[in-house]
């Protein structure tokens, strides 16, 4: 049974989450849910796409599952793994008196399985949401591995075998676009590009973050951040650079960014000195 | 909203034909996307163009670079209006069918009336009023009749008659309010009314490609609406926007060669194993070594050199050339930079220490010392200044590479000066940004130099990209 029942729905409750979702996000996440489709959300750094997998948690009361995916990791990271020193020291305990056949089965069994996140999602009873974080920090290896679960939702343990998804989980595959992801996984997945949203959604955004900031502070803000993403930055900043640029104001009881408040606090918004330097000389700061 | 408008054949073979128009734009749509994009269409309410917009784009567009393409192309298949969409006399305008017979006066007045439309809508930034005003201005300003009984539509003849730019004084002394001109607002209200510019641009763009589908078949215009990928977007005919766009994506494309030649590097060979380390670890399972560790593998690193041509012809593959190697510098031992047009100097200071790159190319286009003449390429007397002067910076650890299109003025070739500098390098390669057809002919040295280091087709960052990952040694 769906979590959602219309993109209109989608919005409202996400919304009610805090997270504000244009007409796309709203739409292609209440269509990943109705086809039943693993969802893949790619864009830049601070947009959103993590905060993204747990609104919709949140907003469908479902469980999150969450595999963060870095440089090697592999299969008993990511899916299952036996308890190799419980194992062992099973044996041992077993000693010479039982048959080895016995041994065997007994620490092949449940209580010596380690599930990773990918095994565990698949086994929820209870509405879940899997999130398989910034996917392309992975080797390409664990991307076979995804096709694999995510085709037909079961994984077969040698020693056990088949689990099969009691019910198919929400999920929600991340990327920077660091590397292509394979044109296989890409093609099982609908796909979810999020760029920085448009100035009005981003002021509802740092708004909804940090509501005690004015409201036209909060829009010079988003106009002032929108002036730096369209200089030549080697990192634009982002919605979270938004967020904590009006925690700082706030913090530092400020409420109105012109340049010598701008001077002051650039730095919570960009991170690479040389980024600083030409900020300050295109907006005329010093 | 409007139904979206189906040609007699029903949503079905209207489907079918877009999916063919995307794939004809080079979107890899496979069969069971262009399933999906079905399955998605109904299950979303097709009453709202941007749910169905949504649909199609998470079933078939899997690459953000693809994104541009099926917006242009989603629009003419799925226009948000037919004809003149509402009739524009609603809004208090005259009646476009009577246009090619109103006085030059009233013309005028039309475009007076449209111009201060557009300056109000300039000003509240409502992106509904401003599509509804490209589709006015367009059907009242845009339309010509070339030859009798057959119009057309341009998207100039709308922009020359509003010239929204020209708005910008008065925008900005709305916008600005009496606040104090010239400091950070400014550029603030600058920036934000240049983007609304280009949005109502646009929207009159899309109109007038919508228009003439409706004119000449939806299939006609769809084959000349789409704009080429930036990877695509050759070097040597690159506009302004398309140079710093190109600019703006040196970060993430040398992230994307660096994580992948990373990747390469560790499938490559892995390191010898660790026997102190495994038998640590096997302490832990009683002494059985159930993983062994290996020392990681040493990548060797070579010392990277380039010799760039600057001159205008070819300077913005050059600049991005060099930015890139630059973003990859962790690549290598070390990076070197010689810029040249008729004689040559060292600009590696200019980037190091990630400098600010807009800074870094405007200086060395402005310090460095790359002109000795008359400023036009002269790759001959280049080679022999190197050679004299940087002889050292190439040895058996360096991999050289030379940047330029080898069109020589008919100057001296000194093809010796060359083969002197590649003699000790560990790997020579030559990028060229011209069409490989052209090598050789007029004053191209391509053929000669080509004979001394291989030299590549490198027209764009597509082709750029193949070659950095083709190269880079493991
Ligand atoms: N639409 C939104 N509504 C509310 N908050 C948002 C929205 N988009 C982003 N944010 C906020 O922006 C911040 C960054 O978001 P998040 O960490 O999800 O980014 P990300 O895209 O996952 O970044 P990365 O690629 O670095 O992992 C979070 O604090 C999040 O709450
Ligand atoms: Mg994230």
């Amino acid at each position: 049974m769906p979590l959602f029942t219309s993109p209109d729905d989608v919005r409202t409750r996400l919304a009610a989450t805090g997270y504000l979702a244009d007409d796309a996000i709203a739409t292609t996440v209440f269509l990943a849910d109705a086809l039943g489709k693993p969802l893949l959300v790619e864009g830049p750094a601070g947009t959103g796409k993590t905060e993204l997998a747990k609104a919709v948690a949140t907003a469908a009361d479902a469980g999150l599952v969450r595999l963060q995916c870095y440089e090697g990791l592999d299969e008993a990271r990511a899916l299952y793994e036996w308890n190799y020193r419980k194992q062992l020291l099973r044996i041992q305990a077993a000693g010479d008196g039982q048959k080895w056949e016995e041994t065997h089965d007994d620490i092949f069994s449940e209580e010596f399985l380690l599930p990773r996140p990918l095994l565990t999602a698949i086994r929820q009873s209870e509405p879940t949401v899997l999130l398989v974080d910034e996917t392309d920090k992975a080797d390409v290896e664990v991307e076979g591995l995804l096709l694999e679960v995510l085709s037909d939702f079961q994984v077969t343990v040698p020693e056990l075998g088949t689990i099969v998804a009691i019910r198919k989980p929400f999920v929600v595959l991340t990327s920077n676009a660091t590397r292509e992801l394979s044109e296989a996984l890409k093609r099982r997945c609908l796909f979810l590009h999020v760029d920085y949203p448009d100035a009005e959604r981003e002021k509802a955004i740092v708004l909804s973050r940090v509501p005690e900031v004015p409201a036209a502070l909060a829009e010079q803000l988003v106009r002032t951040v929108r002036t730096l993403r369209a200089l030549e930055l080697k990192k634009a900043p982002s919605i979270a650079e938004s967020i904590d640029w009006a925690r700082t104001l706030v913090a530092l009881g400020l409420d109105t960014l012109d340049e010598t408040v701008v001077a002051q606090t650039l730095g919570v918004v960009l991170k690479h000195a040389s980024d600083h330097t030409r900020a300050a000389k295109e907006l005329g700061l010093n | 909203m409007t139904e979206p408008a189906l040609g007699g054949g029903g949503l079905v073979d209207r489907h079918v034909a877009f999916v063919a128009a995307l794939r004809g734009a080079g979107l890899p749509v496979s069969m069971a996307e262009s399933l999906d994009a079905t399955q998605a269409m109904a299950a979303v309410d097709l009453r709202s163009r941007e749910q169905l917009r949504a649909a199609y784009a998470a079933a078939v567009v899997k690459r953000a670079a693809h994104r541009a393409t099926f917006d242009r192309l989603f629009d003419l298949w799925w226009p948000p209006a037919i004809g003149d969409g509402e009739p524009i006399h609603d809004e208090g305008s005259p009646d476009a069918e009577s246009l090619e017979e109103v006085e030059p006066a009233d013309l005028d007045a039309i475009r007076k009336m449209l111009r201060d439309a557009l300056r109000d809508v300039l000003l509240t930034g409502d992106d509904e009023a401003l599509r509804r005003l490209a589709r006015q201005a367009v059907s009242g300003l845009g339309r010509a009749d070339n030859q009798p009984g057959r119009q057309s539509w341009f998207t100039y003849r709308v922009l020359r008659a509003l010239s929204p730019e020209t708005l910008m004084a008065s925008l900005l002394e709305a916008v600005l309010a009496g606040e104090e001109r010239g400091g950070l607002a400014e550029k603030v209200a600058r920036q934000m009314l240049t983007e609304r510019i280009r949005q109502f641009e646009e929207a009159v763009e899309a109109e007038v490609r919508r228009r003439l589908a409706e004119d000449r078949g939806v299939e006609a215009i769809s084959k000349t609406a789409v704009k080429p990928l930036i990877e695509q977007v050759d070097f040597l005919r690159a506009s302004r926007d398309e140079i710093a766009e190109l600019r703006r994506k040196v970060y993430p494309l040398a992230r994307r060669l660096a994580t992948r030649l990373t990747a390469k590097r560790r499938l490559g060979r892995s390191g010898r194993l660790d026997v102190r380390r495994t038998v640590r670890a096997s302490l832990s399972s009683g002494g059985v070594p159930l993983t062994t560790i290996h020392k990681p593998h040493k990548p060797h690193k070579p010392e990277l050199v380039v010799l760039c041509d600057v001159s205008g012809s070819v300077a913005a593959f050059a600049h991005f050339t060099v930015l890139l190697a630059f973003a990859l510098r962790e690549q290598f031992a070390k990076v070197r930079v010689f810029a040249f047009v008729d004689t040559c100097d060292e600009v590696t200071s200019f980037f190091d220490h990630g400098d600010d790159v807009v800074d870094a190319l405007a200086r060395m286009s402005r310090e460095a010392d790359v002109v000795w003449f008359d400023g036009h390429s002269d790759y001959g007397h280049s080679f022999e200044v190197f050679n004299q002067k940087w002889s050292d910076a190439v040895t058996p650890k360096t991999s050289l590479l030379i940047l330029g299109d080898a069109r020589n003025n008919y100057r001296a070739q000194s093809v010796p000066a060359l083969r002197s500098i590649a003699r000790h390098a560990r790997h020579a390669f030559w990028l060229n940004p011209e069409p490989k057809q052209y090598w050789g002919s007029g004053d191209s040295a391509a053929t000669a130099y080509g004979d001394v280091i291989p030299m590549i087709e490198c027209r764009n960052a597509g082709q750029l990209q193949e070659f950095v990952e083709a190269i880079l040694p493991i």
